[in-house]
C-alpha cells in the first residue's frame, strides 16, 4: 500500500491469473444476466419458471418482454 | 488517493455494492412500479378474453399473466427482489472489472473514479437504451417480435457504451486544454454517437391506441426511477465502501479524503 500509484502492476490484465479472472467473472455476470433479462426457457429446467418469476423485475429494469 | 486494492478486493465490493443497489432498486420498484404492472395486468386480461390459451403457448415463447400463469404474482412481485438482487451483483461485478481497468488510465481518487465511472454506466446501459426503447409495462408489445426487440435493445446498449466510450475519448484527447472546454468536447463526442445511432436503429411502436397513456407514462417513470436508484446505489455504495476501506488502512488517506 505504499506505492500510490502502480499503473501496470498487479491492477493490470498482465499476468494469466488476473485474465482468467475477468474472463470467468464476465462470463458468470453475463449468464447471471441472461438469466434475469432474457431467459425464454431456453437454458432453465424448469421451462418458464425462472422467466416469470424474473418477470417484473425485467420489465421494470427495461428488457424487452413478450 | 488512487484506488490500490486487489482485483479480488474489487470484485467482492462490487459485489456488495451491487446486492445493496439492486435490493433498495427492487424496494423502489415495489412501491413505485409494481401498481403499475398490476394496473397493465388487469387492462391485458381484460382486453383478450378470446386469447386465454395465451399462458399454454409456452413452445411460442409466450407467456401468461394472473392467476394461470406459472408463478403467481405475489411471487412475481418478490421475484423482482431476487432478479434485481443478481442483475445487482452481476452488473457490481461487471462494473468492478471496468475500475480495475479504468485505474490504469486515470490518477482520479478512488470514491471520484467509482463514482464517475457509475455515472458513465447509467448512460450507457440504461440512458441511451432508455430513451430509443423505452421500457414497456405488460400488456405492449407484440410477442412475435420479442426477439427482434430483443436484440434492437441490446445494440441499444452496445450503442450507450460506444458513445460513452467515443466521449471519454474526446475528453482524454484534449489534455491540454481547460476542464470545461473537455468537458463539452466529451459531452459532445457522447452526443454526436448517440444521435447517429439512434436515426440508424429502426423505432418500434407497439403501444396499443386504446392503452392510457398516463399509465405507460407512469410505468416509465418507474422504471427510470429504479434502473437511476440502481446505479446510483451502486456508485455510491462502491465509493463508501472504498473510503472505508482506505481510510482504516493508512492514516494518510483520511487527511487526502477530508480535503477532497
Amino acid at each position: 500500500m505504499a506505492i500510490a500509484h502502480s499503473p501496470s502492476r498487479d491492477t493490470g490484465l498482465d499476468n494469466l491469473a488476473t485474465v482468467l479472472v475477468t474472463v470467468g467473472v464476465v462470463l458468470l455476470a453475463l449468464l447471471t444476466l441472461y438469466l434475469v433479462g432474457f431467459d425464454q426457457g431456453a437454458v432453465s429446467r424448469s421451462g418458464m419458471f425462472l422467466h416469470e418469476l424474473m418477470h417484473d423485475g425485467r420489465h421494470l429494469l427495461g428488457v424487452p418482454c413478450h | 488517493m488512487p484506488l490500490t486494492d486487489s482485483l479480488k478486493t474489487l470484485l467482492l465490493r462490487g459485489l456488495l455494492a451491487g446486492l445493496i443497489a439492486g435490493l433498495l432498486a427492487a424496494s423502489v420498484g415495489y412501491f413505485v412500479g409494481e401498481p403499475r404492472i398490476d394496473a397493465a395486468i388487469a387492462i391485458e386480461e381484460a382486453a383478450a378474453p378470446a386469447e386465454h390459451g395465451h399462458g399454454e403457448e409456452e413452445a411460442t415463447g409466450g407467456h401468461s399473466h394472473g392467476d394461470e400463469a406459472e408463478v403467481s404474482r405475489s411471487g412475481q412481485k418478490a421475484g423482482q427482489f431476487l432478479a434485481l438482487g443478481l442483475a445487482g451483483m452481476a452488473f457490481g461485478a461487471l462494473f468492478a472489472l471496468a475500475i480495475n481497468l479504468a485505474r490504469r488510465f486515470s490518477t482520479l481518487s478512488g470514491p471520484r473514479l467509482v463514482l464517475t465511472g457509475a455515472v458513465l454506466a447509467w448512460a450507457a446501459i440504461v440512458a441511451v437504451p432508455f430513451f430509443k426503447y423505452p421500457a414497456n409495462p405488460p400488456a405492449v408489445g407484440d410477442p412475435d417480435t420479442i426477439n427482434d426487440r430483443t436484440w434492437l435493445w441490446v445494440a441499444a446498449v452496445v450503442l450507450g457504451l460506444l458513445a460513452v466510450t467515443a466521449g471519454v475519448a474526446a475528453y482524454r484527447a484534449l489534455a491540454s486544454q481547460l476542464g470545461t472546454v473537455r468537458l463539452i468536447a466529451g459531452v459532445a463526442a457522447f452526443v454526436l454517437v448517440t444521435t447517429v445511432g439512434y436515426l440508424v436503429l429502426p423505432g418500434v411502436n407497439e403501444v396499443a391506441d386504446d392503452f392510457p397513456a398516463s399509465l405507460l407514462w407512469e410505468f416509465r417513470v418507474a422504471s427510470l426511477a429504479q434502473t437511476a436508484t440502481l446505479w446510483a446505489s451502486l456508485g455510491l455504495a462502491f465509493a463508501a465502501l472504498t473510503e472505508f476501506a482506505s481510510r482504516r488502512s493508512t492514516p494518510v488517506a483520511e487527511q487526502v479524503a477530508t480535503a477532497g
